[in-house]
């Protein structure tokens, strides 16, 4: 659906040249939502704005439902960009419109009928749960009913591909939960393919399907989010995974223990395997830190244990037959 | 009552005030009329923005700053030969039109290159996101954006030329300004002076609460 190849951006200013962009390659399949995280100045933004080229890339080429973007008149780009809907941190909607005008904007932009354009701003509103607030200027709104607007206004003109701008960044937690759980509808019943830019972790986890990590300008990795997230290959992204994370102090690990860090994935979550296996081969074991949750409904565990008094080896064979993902922290203490 | 009024002639008062009035709505609508499309380009042609063009910008930006520079009264005689060619004479109300024109339009456009300004890039973005061209980015997006801020800058230009007015009394335009200096300050006509200075203010007031309320009916933020 949508292909970036060797894609590179650079800003040139008076403190000399910064590359934004460095040679990225990225697919995104139809129906997926894809992830792109990174810290600030990573390049997120500059990324997401080559898919509808808003940011012109100084190299490479970008496909959006097989038209090559970088190819197109300037008439043709105009006409694919409504094809493509984008919501954004701040909604950017135009105060000086109502709700309904917002929403009604991109159709009259491209000069549809005014009943086609009335017809279809009353179904996104109703669709969005803001039927009554039609009326209202966005200045009357709060965050998470802005947002809806924006994403009325992006799905107007039934677009294939929603690029979503650090689109839950501004909200509270409560308000990102609503309007995650909203795109991921989006996604589910429009078969909508989702591109999201984000540096909140959590939002990744909920409703990525699969995940990019952007650090100077590069993909350093990507993959299935459930994959990356439990088994976090590069330096960037573990860094990013340990934020907020409570971890546990050396000095709280039992003498002679030998550490493991075991990821259940799938039904195994809720299965008592740890005990069967201590029980089995006689093998005590203290939990270090841990979480239970779920990265795009599918649910995980992943503990750091110390085993203590038995054998441990064996113990960790069996996990493994069992389906049970180890890996080695640090070994005995 | 009639004392202090002895000096007053009324209808003269009068036919001064219409003049008055004939060259300010005259003068505005075309300050209006020129300052908004060089606004426009003042902003668009902008680092950064839209149609970013950096000569464009400059020669504008001079043209400008030189307008507004030149004292107006200096612009009314030095426009004289240009206003006899546009109008056909360099006397009376038609005569004063084009220098308030020349010298308000620059000033006005100024305005509304900060009221453009103000507007979010985000809306701008926004808008080309949706595949909007740069005319419908200008005229569906930018302008209604902005307009709270080019409304308000019409009421200062406005304003401005009312006083503006009172010095096209030099090229024989009359008005209720050039009434204030040739009967009240030049003749001491102190009464004359007064009514001329009451009915002003009435204008500038008037003129201030009306262009209050178009802003307020424009704002949504």
């Amino acid at each position: 659906m949508i292909r970036l190849e060797g894609v590179t951006r650079r800003f040139r200013s008076a403190a000399g040249e910064r590359v934004a962009l460095d040679a990225v390659d990225l697919t995104v399949e139809a129906g997926q939502v894809f992830g792109v995280v990174g810290r600030s100045g990573a390049g997120k933004s500059t990324l997401i704005r080559t898919i509808n080229l808003l940011e012109r890339p100084d190299a490479g080429t970008v496909t959006v439902d097989g038209r090559e973007m970088t190819a197109l008149a300037p008439a043709e780009l105009r006409a694919a960009r409504r094809r493509i809907g984008m919501i954004f941190q701040h909604f950017n909607l135009l105060n000086a419109k109502t709700v309904a005008e917002n929403v009604a904007f991109p159709l009259r932009l491209e000069g549809r009928p005014a009943a086609e354009v009335d017809r279809r701003v009353a179904d996104l509103l109703e669709q969005l749960g803001l039927s009554e607030h039609g009326k209202k200027h966005p200045a009357q709104l709060s965050g998470g009913q802005k947002q809806r607007v924006g994403i009325a206004r992006a799905l107007a003109c039934e677009p294939g591909v929603l690029l979503c701008d650090e689109a839950t960044s501004a909200l509270d937690p409560e308000t990102t939960d609503e309007i995650l759980s909203l795109l991921d509808q989006l996604n589910r019943d429009l078969k909508l393919t989702i591109v999201l830019i984000t540096h909140q972790m959590e939002v990744v986890r909920r409703v990525c399907d699969r995940v990019a990590v952007l650090k100077d300008g590069r993909v350093v990795e990507q993959g299935a989010t459930a994959d990356v997230f439990l088994h976090p290959r590069h330096a960037a992204t573990r860094a990013m995974l340990a934020e907020g994370e409570e971890g546990f102090e050396t000095a709280d690990v039992p003498p002679g223990g030998r550490l493991a860090k075991l990821t259940f994935r799938g039904g195994s979550t809720y299965e008592p395997e740890l005990s069967r296996v201590a029980r089995s081969v006689g093998v005590d074991y203290s939990i270090l830190s841990g979480r239970i949750s779920r990265i795009r409904g599918e649910p995980y565990g992943q503990l750091v244990v110390a085993f203590t008094g038995g054998d441990a080896e064996a113990a960790v064979a069996q996990l493994t037959a069992r389906g049970v993902a180890v890996e080695d922290v640090g070994g005995t203490v | 009552m009639d004392g202090f009024f002895a000096n007053v002639d009324w209808p003269e008062i009068a036919r001064a005030s219409r003049d008055t009035l004939l060259m300010l709505g005259g003068s505005m609508a075309l300050t209006v009329g020129f300052g908004i499309p060089l606004g426009v380009l003042l902003y668009l042609s902008g680092k950064g923005r839209l149609a970013a063009n950096p000569v464009v910008n400059a020669v504008l930006s001079l043209v400008v700053n030189i307008l507004r520079s030149v004292p107006f009264i200096i612009l009314l005689i030095v426009m004289l030969p240009v206003t006899v060619l546009l109008v056909g004479t360099s006397l009376g109300v038609a005569g004063a039109i084009p220098p308030l024109v020349v010298g308000a339009a620059p000033f006005y456009a100024r305005l509304v290159e900060t009221a453009l300004r103000e507007v979010d890039k985000g809306v701008v973005e926004a808008t080309q996101a949706m595949g909007g061209s740069t005319f419908q980015i200008v005229t569906r997006a930018l302008l209604p954006e902005a307009m709270p801020g080019i409304l308000a800058g019409a009421t200062v230009t406005a304003i401005a030329l009312v006083s503006y007015t009172a010095m096209a009394g030099v090229v024989g335009a009359g008005g209720l300004g050039d009434l204030a200096i040739r009967f009240g300050y030049q003749r001491f006509q102190t009464d004359v002076m007064v009514v001329t200075v009451v009915l002003l203010l009435l204008l500038v007031q008037l003129l201030q609460m009306l262009g209050d309320r178009l802003v307020a009916a424009v704002s949504h933020r």
